[in-house]
């Protein structure tokens, strides 16, 4: 039974976004990091570049597949989860803990479009 | 076109273990059991079982045995005994290559070939067309086998110990035939892991009672994931990325197995003359990334900002814990210590051209 948190934003492509105020910390879902398996590498963006919703922004990689990380929202690049370039493993280890990028919103309106916890509960089936 | 899949004798007990199940090669196989990595380091240190019942058996018999044999194999089948095993390929007259194998040499006029489970049908249709000049009976016995691999460090002891099987009279590429629970089997001091290591080819029967007995003694089971992570590490080619029919073994530099000079030559015997006397256009290479970004399969290699091949096979190798791969790439740029670079999604990563061997393999010669 993967762990779901209330109160987060859930895209389609098993991605959530917590926000804090003008801000979203975005990561893959527990769902994700199980059906991935043990995270070996995670191609993340950097400071400052732009995220748009619906589109590519890195990847998390098991020592098998690299499995593309979907960006949820549009906005920009504050912080990117450094601590994730020497141990990736951390997604398994807590996925919601372990964030992998902080962006600014450019629109949150956006946000109306992603399901919620319960929402994206039913979506995998549990 | 959908074909039914197969499955393997063990494909009940794969299921049962939990295993994570997919298709490869028109069978549904297991990719791992715990995880990769877990699996992995279990043959680098200990030993591992894996299920290799999708390979493919056929047996060449008759008087023209070994003059057929070394016709259709670009190894050379005179230079080894009986009961010693030659690794090899089969070649289209331009070089291409139908499948890599490996022949048991059980007699002058019996040998014993191992395919891909992914080229069975295709195989078995052109050794049955070759064979039509020669006065040999060709054999096709996948059906009637079962094959485990017993793999690592620990491999003789567990064959011994857990198994009943003794295997310290063979030495690296030999095999034996004996009796087990009152039919013949065969087992060969192989494997497709770098490290010491067996392969048991039996009924089946016999397969899923060696498989419970290792299970039962702790031996770890591996799965296909593994597999590949193993071989790759210790520079082995995988038939459909390394080799292929556009790749013939002197493209990927596995020329130490093509015998150019044997008696009766063999079919692609003079495009790989040609080839190795002019040089292919693609040679495969080593490359060690910086960075830890992982190199996958069909990703781009470019020379500076021009694209000169792709990747056939990456990882972040677990045992070295570097990125690395092999690549196709253009023979101009392909020198030990050139720096390329590779294309991961939007960004280019340096990397150097190495040896292929990124692990020494641990054999018992």
């Amino acid at each position: 039974m993967s762990k779901i948190i209330d109160g987060l934003y859930y895209s389609e492509s098993h991605e959530y976004v917590k926000v804090e105020g003008d801000f979203g910390f975005i990561g893959i879902t527990d769902f994700a990091q199980h059906e991935l398996g043990n995270v070996v590498y995670v191609d993340m963006p950097e400071v400052d570049d732009e995220v748009t919703a619906g589109e590519e922004f890195g990847a998390v990689e098991s020592v098998k597949a690299a499995s593309d990380l979907m960006s949820p929202v549009s906005g920009t690049v504050v912080e990117v989860n450094e601590a994730l370039e020497d141990e990736p493993g951390l997604i398994n280890k807590d996925a919601f803990e372990n964030w992998i990028i902080k962006v600014e919103l450019s629109d949150k309106s956006e946000l109306d479009g992603l399901m919620d916890a319960a929402a994206y509960k039913d979506m995998i089936g549990e | 076109m959908t074909e039914e899949i197969k499955i393997t004798c063990l494909h009940d007990r794969h299921v049962a273990q939990g295993a994570l199940m997919s298709p490869f090669a028109g069978y549904d196989m297991p990719i791992q059991y715990v995880d990769i990595t877990t699996e992995h380091n279990a043959v680098r240190q200990k030993v591992g079982v894996f299920d290799v019942s999708h390979m493919g058996e056929v047996e060449i018999t008759g008087p023209e045995a070994a003059k057929f044999t070394n016709y259709i194999f670009t190894n050379d089948i005179n230079t080894i005994k009986n009961g010693q095993i030659l690794y090899g390929m089969m070649l289209y007259p331009d070089g291409g290559t139908v499948d890599d194998l490996l022949v048991y040499r059980v007699d002058d006029n019996d040998y014993f070939l191992v395919i891909n489970a992914a080229n069975i049908d295709k195989d078995v249709a052109w050794i049955m067309e070759q064979a039509k000049n020669f006065d040999v009976k060709v054999d096709h016995q996948s059906e009637l086998y079962g094959q485990i691999a017993v793999q690592g460090p620990d491999a003789e002891k567990t064959m011994g110990e857990v198994l009943g099987i003794d295997t310290t009279d063979l030495t690296f590429y030999t095999f034996k035939k004996l009796e087990y629970d009152g039919k013949t089997i065969i087992v060969s001091r192989t494997g497709y892991t770098g490290e010491d290591g067996f392969e048991v080819y039996a009924d089946p029967a016999i397969i899923c009672k060696m498989w419970d007995m290792l299970m039962e003694a702790g031996v770890q089971p591996c799965g296909l994931g593994c597999r590949d992570t193993l071989r790759f590490e210790a520079g082995l080619p995988l038939y459909g990325d390394e080799l292929t029919p556009e790749i013939s073994p002197i493209a990927a530099t596995f020329g130490m197995f093509v015998k150019l000079d044997k008696e009766g030559g063999f079919i692609g015997r003079d495009a790989c003359a040609q080839q190795k006397a002019e040089g292919t256009p693609k040679k495969l290479v080593g490359l060690e990334l910086e960075g830890k970004a992982i190199p996958r399969h069909g990703y781009d290699v470019l020379d500076g900002d021009k694209v000169v091949g792709y990747i056939t096979t990456g990882y972040h190798s677990i045992t070295l814990d570097k990125s690395v791969a092999f690549a196709l790439v253009d023979r101009a740029v392909g020198a030990l210590g050139n720096t390329l670079n590779v294309q991961i999604r939007k960004k280019v990563f340096p990397a150097t051209v190495v040896k292929k061997r990124f692990y020494t393999p641990n054999y018992k010669k």
